[in-house]
This record gives structure tokens, sequence and C-alpha cells, in this order.
């Protein structure tokens, strides 16, 4: 990832590897959409051990969720590899 | 009911209480930092906390006593649709927050930011957007309080206290509870709460796990549990002739159900509590590491929510002890009829100290968001950090004291329409909070726009849900949408509202170039990390007074 370090120094901290970003956005989105898509799970059968389907497959999604979360974050500190900032001199010349 | 004081579960529950009170008192001691008194250590805990007491302390703080109380009464009460949507909400909470709650610690670390309000100040240079969101968050916060004490008030009158009698005999015990909790979180700051966090989710996880093995096999088997709340929700209630609530969501209400959560989920982390337990972590990853063990706490939330279908099922019923149905008891109540005394009062003390973190941690972000933004920010500019922690150690009284009146001379239904209004409310400061940590694109007056578009909208859509049989008014959280047709969560709704004005008033002030304000945050200030240099003009002030100390100290001994 050396192309990606040539601008550390002033960028320092936030050059990232974008595929690898958008791979753990895709992660993160995972659960939000399927949870959200209501009609895909608003049902009572199949039943399993007496629950809904309504009801066990949300409490699946809990750790289907942890899951997503802890890959993204994963994905997410190789992305974005930690950069110590400069002290305060650096600050003052750059301007957002 | 009504079988007089249960001594047994009222002795387990004092002694816990009283075993809290200390841990309180004691917690000033606690990873002490440099003595210093200022916001950082009184209200952010000196910014220490590492990946496991942030677990406890957002777990505590996130998921209150109110919460236990709410979520299966109204399982019990409505069903699905206004219970089990919190399931759902706590899930996709975390996938949310990991995308935007790390850059927010990364800025507030760099410049030293304490309240959401901080940010938004030093991002914009707008005092009016930042007075926006500070108002906002206090109003979000004080209803949140009240119905703390709600929920310790269930707990005291299904153990028979504080019904009847005198006013001060029945009021007495909240009021006892209530001023321990201020004295020691006047004294220790937010390291009283981090630390009774422990003992709180401790006894919630306990009692959960018991009550989910053993009450469904007491009724007749989960099989049994939800034909009975099937039966239930599917009978017709005589005064609408309708269903009395939802099983499992109809397509009718995929919408509500769906925007419930996402509502919910966008809003949490915006309340003022939710971000300084953030803030009082060590560092960045923190938050996002916790983002992956917090779900824990959603189970169980889960297994909480069918609580009261097995209330359902057990055939419990919650009357107060002024003889009135209140569905805000069935949790409560279900404890008592179904464990021993002792059991039933470990269960008691779970709710109830659940109540006291939350309580503490909202009564401490309210009153740094008071001290910072509005103190601070129009009353006394230079403020030294020790008059800050003073302000906010006093104002943190106030807050607690006014919650204690709301509660004990108002309707409880006020406090809980109050709340139903700050969820609405406190989504509204998302924009300028979130959209502010990615973009400078918006105007801030095309944000403070937008924050009274959808403080309006939100409020006057609230109030024309009108509960069809008693016909009063903030009477449920969803109204049918615009455009879309469906009836969904008021909050969203605004927020799209919200959104569209400020993306729009900014076009047209670009157009007119009105100037943005001044910036004093860069690029890197969101990405930086425990480690890293701070920045800011009071940090360096306070870091050249602590230089000067050193150095007098220095040459004393020299």
């Amino acid at each position: 990832m050396s192309h990606l370090e040539s601008n550390a120094g002033a960028h320092a901290g936030y050059s990232a590897n974008r595929a690898l970003l958008a791979v753990a956005a895709v992660l993160l989105a995972i659960p939000v959409v399927a949870l959200l898509w209501v009609d895909s799970y608003a049902r009572i059968n199949p039943t399993l051990a007496g629950f809904p389907f309504f009801i066990w497959y949300q409490f699946l999604w809990v750790f289907l969720c942890a899951l997503c979360t802890w890959a993204a974050h994963r994905v997410v500190l190789i992305a974005r590899p930690r950069r110590p900032l400069a002290g305060r001199g650096v600050r003052g010349k750059e301007s957002a | 009911m009504n079988t007089g004081i249960n001594y047994p579960a009222l002795a387990v529950l004092v002694g816990l209480f009283l075993l809290v009170t200390v841990l309180g008192f004691w917690a000033s001691n606690w990873r002490r930092g440099t003595g210093l008194a200022s916001l950082d250590e009184w209200g952010l805990g000196g910014r220490t906390f590492g990946t496991w007491v942030t677990w406890f302390l957002l777990g505590g703080d996130l998921y209150t006593a109110y919460t236990f109380v709410a979520v299966p009464a109204a399982m019990f009460a409505l069903g699905a649709v206004s219970g089990f949507f919190a399931v759902p909400y706590t899930i996709i909470l975390y996938p949310i927050i990991f995308v935007y709650m790390a850059r927010l610690w990364s800025v507030s670390y760099r410049h030293g930011y304490v309240t959401a309000a901080d940010f938004v100040r030093g991002r914009y240079g707008s005092k009016p957007l930042s007075l926006a969101v500070a108002i906002t968050g206090i109003l979000a916060t004080m209803p949140y309080i009240a119905l703390q004490l709600v929920g310790i008030q269930a707990v005291l009158e299904v153990v028979g206290l504080g019904g009847s009698g005198s006013v001060i005999a029945k009021d007495a015990p909240l009021f006892i509870a209530f001023a321990l909790l201020a004295a020691y979180t006047y004294s220790a700051g937010l390291r009283a709460p981090a630390l009774i966090a422990f003992v709180k989710d401790t006894l919630i996880y306990l009692v959960i796990i018991v009550a989910i093995i053993y009450l469904p096999s007491k009724v007749g088997g989960w099989e049994h549990v939800f034909e009975a709340a099937r039966q239930k929700m599917m009978s017709v209630n005589p005064a609408t002739g309708n269903p009395l609530g939802v099983f499992i969501p109809s397509s009718q209400s995929y919408w509500a159900y769906a925007t419930l959560a996402l509502g919910s989920a966008l809003a949490l982390f915006m309340y003022p509590h939710s971000i300084t337990a953030t803030l009082s972590s060590r560092s960045r990853d923190t938050i996002r590491r916790n983002a992956t063990i917090l779900p824990a706490y959603s189970f169980v939330l889960g297994l909480l929510a069918l609580l009261g279908w097995v209330a359902i099922a057990a055939g419990t019923k919650p009357i107060g002890l002024d003889g009135v149905p209140n569905a805000q008891l069935v949790i409560p109540q279900l404890f008592e009829d179904s464990f021993p005394a002792w059991f039933a009062g470990v269960a008691f003390a779970a709710v109830a100290i659940g109540a006291l973190v939350p309580a503490a941690i909202m009564s401490i972000a309210a009153a740094n968001t008071f001290t910072r933004n509005i103190y601070r920010e129009w009353i006394k500019p230079d403020a030294t950090h020790a008059e800050e922690a003073n302000v906010s150690k006093i104002v943190s009284l106030v807050v607690k004291g006014f919650a204690l009146v709301f509660v004990l001379t108002l309707d409880k239904q006020n406090a809980i329409n109050f709340q139903l209004l700050g969820g609405i409310w406190i989504l509204q400061t998302f924009p300028a909070i979130v959209f502010g940590l990615y973009t400078r694109w918006f105007h801030h007056w095309g944000l403070l726009a937008g924050w009274a578009g959808g403080m309006f909208y939100g409020t006057y859509a609230a109030y024309n849900v009108i509960n069809p049989v008693t016909g009063t008014h903030f009477a449920g959280s969803l109204s049918l949408i615009p455009v879309v047709g469906q009836m969904g969560y008021i909050a969203l709704t605004a927020f799209a509202v919200n959104s569209l004005i400020a993306a729009a008033i900014t076009v047209l002030l670009d157009v007119v170039r009105v100037p943005h304000g001044p910036d004093e945050t860069v690029k890197a200030d969101y990405f930086a990390d425990q480690g890293d240099p701070r920045v800011g003009k009071r940090i360096e002030m306070e870091d050249e007074r602590l230089v000067r100390a050193d150095s007098t100290q220095s040459r004393t001994q020299g």
C-alpha cells in the first residue's frame, strides 16, 4: 500500500483503501436492509421450538449483525491503518 | 397485589440499593485522574474508559429501567409493532453508529468537545445552531430522566410501598433514592454510574436469564405463550371495533415497524447521555469494538419483550395500588406473582438500580450541555475548567430535582408524552451533527431552518395523534407519511422534512452568497486517536497553566 502512504504527512490519518471501505460498507448495510425488509420475515412459519419465524429470525440477526459488524471492523482497520498525527505545527497550514 | 408490603423482597431491594450507594460514593476514588476539577474529569470520567467499562456503561445507559418496564408493557397491551420493534431497533443501531461515532469521538478528543453542541459550534462557527442542538438535547433528556423515576415507582408500588397514606409517606422512598443518587453523582461524576453499571447489568442478566428459563415452563411452555398472545391480540377491542393489538405485523404495518426501528436507531446516539458515554471512552476504537459486543444487550431486551407475552399466558393482572389497571406494572407484577419473595426482590433491585445508572448519566449529560453551550457560550465566556465543573455539578442536581417534581406533581402520562416528543425532537439534531461529521456542504442557517421545520412538523403531527377511545392528544408516535401514504414513525418523517429544508435553504443561500461560518476543524481531526496531540484554544490555555504550575513547583522545590 506504499502508493497510499505517499501522501501521508499532510493527509496523515485519513488516506484509505477505498475498495476495502466499500466492502465494510456492504457488511454494515446487510443487517440494516435485512431487518428493515419486514415483508421478508413477518410470518409465523416455520416455527422453531414453538417460536414463530418472526421472533426467532430477529433473534438470529442479533448474532449475524454482531458478526457483520465485527468483520467490518477488521476490514476498516486494514483499510485505514493508524497513522499518528503530527504535532501542533501542522495545523494552521491546513484548511478543510 | 394489595397484599401489603412484601418484606423479604423489600429487604433484598434495600440491601442491594445500599450496596450501590456505597459504590457510588466510593467511585470518586476509582481510576482517579489528575485530580483537576474539570468537565473532562467530572463529566467524562477523564476520558479513560476502556472497552469493557464502556460496554457496561453504554449498556447501563441505553437499556434503561423505563425500557425494561415499557417494552414488555407494550408487548402485553398492544403486541409486536409497539413492543418488539425494539429488537430490530437495537440490532441495526450498531452498524449505524459504527459508521459515525468513531469520527465524533476523534474530533471531540482532538478539540476537547464534551457535547454534540460543542462540535456543532466548532464545525459551523454558528452560535444559534449550537444553541438549538443544546436546547433540543436538554429538552429531550428531561422527560427521559423523569421516566426513570416512573420505573422505580412501578417497582415500589408492586412491593407495596408508596401507593397510599400521606403525601410524605407515599413519596418518601422515591425521594430518598433520588437524593442519594444526586449526592453521589455530585461528588463522583460519571465514575459513579460507570461503577454501578457493573452491578446493574449483572443483576439484569441474572434476572432475565432465570425468568426466561423458569417462567415459560411454569405457564405451559412457549407454544402456549405464543398461542395466548395471538388470541389476545386478535380479540376485538370493543371500543374501536379493531383487533386489540398486533401478533405479527401485517402488510399495513410493515412501514410502521421498519420506520420505528430505523428512526429510533438514528435518534438514540443523538441523546446527550449516549454521546457522553461514548466520549468517555479511551480511544477511537473503543466505540467500534463496542458496536460488536453491545448487541448482547439487544438479545436480553428481546427476551424481556417476550416476557410481556409470558405475562399474558400467566394471566398477570397489573393493577396499581389505586385499583386502576396499569400495563406498566406488568413485569414487576409477573415477577412478584411467580418468583419466591427474595428473588422477586433481586428482580426489583435490577429494575430500580437500572433506573439509577441512566438517570445519573442523563443528568450529567444535560448538565454538561447546559454548562458548555449555554453558560459558557452565552453567560460567562471566560469560565475556567474548575468553574465549568462546579456549574455542571449544581445543574445536575437541578435537573434531577426538576425530574422529581415533574413525576410527583404531574400525571405520569405527561412524562410519557414528553418522552415520545423527545424522541422526535432529538432526531432533528441529526443533520447538524452527523452530516456535519462528513461535509460542510450544508449552510448553518439551512441546518437551523431544517431543524425548526422538523421540530414543528414532528410536534404538530404528534399532537394530531388522537386516542380513539379517550380523545386525548399525543396518543402515539405513528402517523400517515405524506407521499408514501403509509403509517410511519413521525420522527423519521420529520427528519426527512428537516433534511429537505436544510438542503433547499443551503442551495438558496449559496446562490445569494451568504458566507458559511468559520470551521475550526480540519480533515485529519476526524481520524485522530488516543495519543495524538490535542488542539484548540481552551486546551492550549489549560496546558500552559499546567506548565506554569509545574515550573512554579520546580522552582520552589529547587
